[in-house]
């Protein structure tokens, strides 16, 4: 009591740093616009419908199932936001704005909201809504547009991913891929700007950089050896299909990704060589999503193998040497 | 051991994993240290240390002298209490301490002459018995904060072939400057009080940390470490990153030796003492002079503070009077701690006596050292990158939430310090510490089964 006001009192520490949940979704927003802004260059203004679509149905999905749910309103923390923009970026632009609303019910209620909302989600909501999409309206979801095209007819192609097991292929330059002038998801074309996105997320400290680095080398290496030493082979797998969308923005999700470091790399490595492996024997010319769920279910798992044993823990060998000393 | 060596400084022989920047606040630190007017009244509680209460030696009515024994015990881990204000027993009575436990504490009012006891004298030191005792006798605790009996740590015995002195200059709380103002004024007494252990405790190197973000108390220590009584060339500078929570006893020892203190046991059996830089000059001091542990210094700081500032501060002073003195509050204060704002006790008034580890008294203005509202887990993983202990506090809070005994043994939450980086780092605002410590208390009570 002072001048017979009480004063707080809490256990320490008295200060906090200025980290907050909000703060965090904010930076992965500002890190997934440049990708945006390429997406409506090379896709044209549909880019921005099928967007607002899926994130204002991801924001109202999450503010009515948690009302329904009877639970506090969580829609401020952005994590919904998240979601939605990472869903669309997921999807082809032609996409019907419906069939994109039901990936974002889906992506909220089923995946994130039925398992008890923001951190508790064993499996990334976006990919498997993705999956579930489809799976569901398989014709819809492989219907690629051309880039830049939508300026006079919208004219439709195949991806390179699946051209390039081919003969007599047309494959885009390597330039052309880099910048994200090729068929594919909204979001996943352009290398360059998910590239400045995942930069920003590094030096902003909002993810490390152990998954992506763990993810895209390994698949490279392994790459590498399947293509016997192919170098455009390589760069043309790692700028295809949604590697570097899924790399830096998907697998480096918070809930659904190891919190070790350790952990980390087990799971960067892991979803690199499921990708690789679906890409080269699969029937599927895209590895990713699948690659990241399957690693996402194992996440608790790689967290039990890989916790630190607490600050000046005797090693093990030591241990042994010891007794057998004795 | 590999060992850098820039400029005769050394370099962490091992980095500290975990930690957080936090920002330094250090904003008394030009301040000189002023000293208190002399108080009406002290209240010294029996309990001001880590172990075993003193029983008061006085009665009400008996008048005492400045450094005179008031407080003591037979049991070993404890240290004795001196009066610090000359003047008249009024009472001896319970009072309720900033961390809520109850303690004796004899109330002196003070006759304003400040006389000094008449059995004050410097104490022959010749051996490493004679130092243990005197610095017993001195009532001197760890003047870093967690009030330790100095002559328990000093009292290892010889076959723990302890060869290391590391001595604590870090202060890596915030606002907290003590110690930086002991290395700028009272370097003499360092100088004295880091020889005289060395010599009399046989250690084989002195290690001096200090954060780099402490310029001229560097050049203070540097002198000190360069000092030509070093004929050996044993005392040795360390700079290290300023980090919270360099300071902490397990973080230096790892620091400045490369030496890892395995859970549940002390520097000791790794071969270190860790000092604080205080408590080194305070023994050279009590050599000198004989004058035992009843006074301290303290910084006053925060925003509701109208002056912050140093001060020494008699053992006992009422914390509302040394307020006060600091031009009382310029603002409404919503929270007072004593100690750093990291690891520091929030009171619930100023009616309470400084004791002798306490450090800092910060008072905040609403706005400032509140809470931040508690959201959900997103397992972003900021607190494990956090904990220098290698910790993951979200397993803790898990296991500590669904009171799993076995869970709660294998996580290792004995080994937490408490040292509150995790939940600083936390963006969901989750109150960590309170979990660990609440973890801590199940553990204790499954043992007590």
């Amino acid at each position: 009591m002072v001048n017979g006001k009480k004063l707080v009192v809490s256990a320490s520490p008295h200060l906090r740093s200025k980290h907050t949940t909000p703060k965090i979704m904010l930076d992965v927003i500002i890190a997934l616009i440049p990708a945006l802004i390429a997406s409506i260059i090379l896709f044209g203004p549909r880019v921005i419908a099928v967007t607002a679509t899926t994130v204002i149905t991801a924001v109202l999905a999450e503010y009515i199932s948690r009302k329904v749910m009877k639970r506090h309103n969580t829609i401020g923390d952005l994590s919904a936001v998240v979601t939605g923009l990472i869903l669309a970026f997921n999807l082809p632009v032609s996409i019907p704005l419906w069939i994109a609303a039901i990936g974002s019910v889906v992506a909220i209620v089923v995946v994130k909201q039925f398992f008890g909302g923001i951190g508790q989600n064993f499996a990334n909501p976006a990919i498997t809504a993705r999956i579930v999409l489809l799976l569901s309206f398989a014709t819809q979801m492989g219907n690629w547009t051309a880039p830049l095209s939508w300026r006079t007819d919208a004219v439709t192609t195949a991806t390179p991913l699946a051209l390039i097991g081919s003969e007599n292929a047309q494959l885009p330059s390597l330039l052309d891929m880099f910048i994200g002038n090729r068929a594919g998801c909204l979001g996943e074309t352009c290398t360059l700007a998910l590239l400045i996105g995942g930069i920003y997320l590094i030096a902003r400290k909002v993810i490390s950089f152990k998954i992506p680095v763990a993810y895209i080398g390994t698949f490279a290496v392994v790459m590498l050896i399947a293509g016997k030493g192919d170098l455009e082979y390589v760069a043309y797998q790692l700028m295809g299909g949604g590697l570097m969308l899924g790399a830096f923005f998907m697998a480096t999700d918070y809930a659904t990704s190891p919190l070790n470091t350790d952990g980390k790399y087990i799971f960067g490595i892991g979803c690199g060589l499921l990708t690789a492996v679906i890409r080269l024997f699969g029937s599927l010319p895209e590895g990713v999503s699948f690659a990241i769920l399957i690693m996402n279910l194992l996440v608790p798992h790689i967290e039990r193998i890989t916790t630190p044993k607490p600050f000046g823990t005797p090693k093990k060998e030591k241990k042994a040497k010891e007794a057998a000393a004795k | 051991m590999a060992k850098t060596i820039v400029d005769g400084v050394l370099k962490a022989v091992k980095k500290v994993r975990g930690g957080v920047k936090v920002d330094h606040h250090k904003n008394t630190a030009e301040k000189a240290v002023e000293r208190l007017p002399i108080p009406s009244k002290v209240v010294i509680p029996m309990q001001q240390h880590i172990g075993a209460p003193c029983e008061p030696v006085v009665k009400v009515g008996d008048t005492v002298a400045v450094g005179q024994l008031i407080g003591d015990t037979d049991k070993y881990v404890s240290a004795p209490i001196h009066a610090s204000v000359s003047g008249t027993v009024t009472a001896i009575g319970d009072i309720k301490l900033p961390n809520g436990a109850m303690s004796k504490a004899i109330t002196i009012e003070s006759d304003g002459e400040m006389r000094l006891w008449e059995g004050i004298k410097p104490p022959v030191v010749n051996t490493r018995e004679d130092l243990i005792k005197a610095v017993r006798d001195s009532g001197l605790v760890g003047l870093g904060g967690a009030g330790f009996p100095t002559h328990v740590k000093l009292n290892f015995p010889a076959d723990k072939n302890i060869d290391t002195l590391v001595i604590n200059a870090a202060e890596c709380e915030p606002f907290i400057t003590v110690d930086y103002r002991e290395c700028i004024e009272n370097s003499k007494n360092i100088l004295a009080g880091v020889y005289l252990l060395k010599n009399m405790l046989g250690f084989k190197q002195v290690i001096i940390c200090i954060e780099d973000n402490k310029p001229d108390a560097f050049k203070i220590l540097k002198d000190i470490a360069d000092h030509e009584q070093d004929v050996h060339d044993e005392v040795k500078l360390m700079v290290l990153e300023s980090k919270y929570p360099q300071g902490a006893e397990k973080m230096m020892v790892q620091s400045a030796t490369g030496r890892k203190v395995p859970p549940g046991k002390l520097p000791a059996d790794v071969g270190c003492v860790v000092m604080n830089v205080a408590s080194v000059a305070f023994i050279a001091r009590y050599v000198r002079t004989g004058k035992p542990l009843i006074s301290r210094s303290i910084t006053v700081d925060g925003s509701a503070i109208a002056e912050p500032k140093n001060i020494r501060v008699p053992v006992g002073t009422n914390i509302g009077e040394i307020i006060d003195f600091c031009g009382g509050f310029s603002k409404e204060p919503c929270k007072i701690l004593t100690g750093g704002p990291m690891m520091g006790l929030a009171i619930v008034g100023t009616d309470l006596p400084i004791l002798k580890q306490n450090n800092a008294i910060l008072a905040f203005a609403k706005g400032d050292a509140v809470l931040k509202e508690e959201t959900d887990c997103i397992r972003c993983g900021k607190c494990v990158i956090a904990c220098p202990m290698s910790l993951m506090p979200t397993n803790i809070v898990k296991a500590a939430k669904t009171k799993d005994v076995d869970m709660l043994k294998k996580v290792g939450v004995t080994v937490c310090m408490e040292c509150g980086s995790c939940a600083f780092a936390c963006p969901a605002g989750k109150p960590l510490v309170q979990h660990m410590r609440l973890a801590k208390s199940i553990l204790r009570e499954e043992g007590n089964k």
